[in-house]
């Protein structure tokens, strides 16, 4: 198998976010960087998505043990911080799938900016009924990168998982 | 000679002031948000209601994530400089009261809603000023530290300053809690803008801003800032409270019993 970058890729594509299995790595554009120096040996750049994310030694293991049963002899996973991450990188695909798994996917981050108090992000479509009919329950959710919403209309509780 | 100059025990040589600064710097940063990420932490599962006890939570699994960026690289200036082999497990389980150099704020009991409402408020408007010196710093590490962990603090802000808003202008109960809240803890807020000999941030200028900003919500809180009473210091040069020792009683036990026990 000739690894290129190109085919580190599609391996990473199979790596997926522990606590939203239906999202990938990539999906998620948290990989950063790929340093392929040789066929065997491979640096991974990873950055979190929140400071206190606990998924992150989760991926990194993930990742090792992907592309070692791949055939990598040396694969090191090395963490950044910057540029933070936003989820303006997230996937136009991820986003679909995140809306097919009944988790409102992120706006653009502009939508957060400048929001005066008790002003919440506004049209968030229900995963359920898709009515933007909807309102913020709670900022912080059951994960650091969710906030809960629920829908006015068919009335279901669902997950946002919120601009950052 | 400083005869309080830092020495490498394996070289001899002295460590750099520089060094010696930024170590403690990055310390202070990390003991801060990891004080009150523990405190913060004793309100789960005891939250008012579900959707804050989660609220207050996810503020503390931030606050414990920037802290670990910190200790991070706080063991690494450490261990290049004096040849030791810290991890941010040992900054933070195995060092003494006196070490921490947390702000006194973090480390006093939560009290009720309303007092650890308004703390969380006291300090995030401050954590966000610091973070925003600390994103445009010279220093790399710090930068990025600061830069990821101020889209958190964001939140904090808005979260508490709405807390404060709807206690101190709400029933007459909640408004009571809030005033006897302020009475508690504003001393607290004197040593922020006290600038520590380590301390690379011009706090003493973010002073106003602060206040600024903690004026405009009390003011919508219909709460009143106090005027000229006694401010109480020490924190950031490790003279603490009684209540950092029960904490670290509490936090330590396990690494002290168990040394290098993992999940």
């Amino acid at each position: 198998m000739i690894n290129t970058k190109e085919n580190i890729r599609s391996l990473l594509q199979q790596v997926c976010d522990p606590e939203i299995p239906v999202l990938t790595i990539m999906d998620l554009g948290i990989v950063r960087e790929i340093i392929c120096t040789n066929d065997n040996v491979v640096e991974i750049i990873i950055t979190p998505t929140y400071s206190g994310c606990p998924a992150m030694d989760a991926i990194a293991f993930d990742i090792k043990m992907k592309l070692i049963e791949s055939g990598f002899k040396k694969v090191t996973i090395t963490y950044t911080l910057s540029p933070a991450w936003t989820t303006d990188w997230m996937s136009e695909e991820g986003k679909n799938k995140l809306k097919k798994y009944g988790i409102a996917p992120p706006q653009n981050i502009s939508s957060r900016l400048n929001k005066l108090l008790f002003e919440e992000e506004k049209n968030i479509e229900c995963p359920q009924c898709h009515s933007t009919n909807t309102k913020l329950l709670s900022q912080f959710g059951s994960t650091a990168c969710k906030a809960l919403y629920q829908c006015m209309d068919c009335k279901e509780p669902f997950d946002y998982f919120k601009c950052h | 000679m400083n005869t309080n100059q830092p020495i490498n025990q394996s070289t001899g040589s002295p460590i750099t002031l520089l060094t010696n600064q930024l170590i403690n710097q990055t310390l202070h940063l990390a003991d801060t948000a990891l004080i009150l990420g523990q405190r913060n932490g004793e309100w789960c599962a005891h939250g008012p209601i579900l959707e804050q006890d989660i609220a207050i939570t996810n503020i503390t699994l931030d606050l414990i994530g920037q802290a670990r960026n910190f200790y991070q690289y706080a063991a690494t200036l450490i261990n290049e400089s004096e040849n030791k082999n810290e991890t941010e497990d040992s900054l933070a389980y195995l060092r003494n009261e006196r070490d921490f150099k947390n702000l006194l704020i973090c480390e006093l009991p939560n009290g009720d809603w309303a007092q650890t409402i308004l703390r969380q408020f006291l300090f995030s408007v401050y954590q966000e000023l610091v973070l925003e010196k600390l994103k445009n710093s010279s220093n790399e590490q710090l930068a990025a530290i600061a830069a990821k962990s101020l889209k958190e603090t964001q939140y904090h802000v808005k979260w508490s300053s709405e807390w404060v808003i709807r206690l101190g202008d709400g029933t007459a109960e909640s408004r009571d809690r809030m005033i006897k809240a302020i009475d508690t803890l504003w001393m607290y807020t004197g040593e922020f803008f006290i600038a520590a000999n380590y301390e690379l941030t011009e706090v003493h200028l973010l002073k106003e801003t602060w206040l600024q900003k903690v004026r405009s919500i009390f003011e919508e809180a219909t709460l009143t800032v106090p005027e000229n009473i006694f401010m109480q210091s020490g924190g950031k040069s490790g003279i603490h409270t009684e209540h950092l020792g029960f904490i670290l009683a509490d936090m330590q036990i396990l690494q002290r019993t168990y040394p290098g026990a993992e999940w």
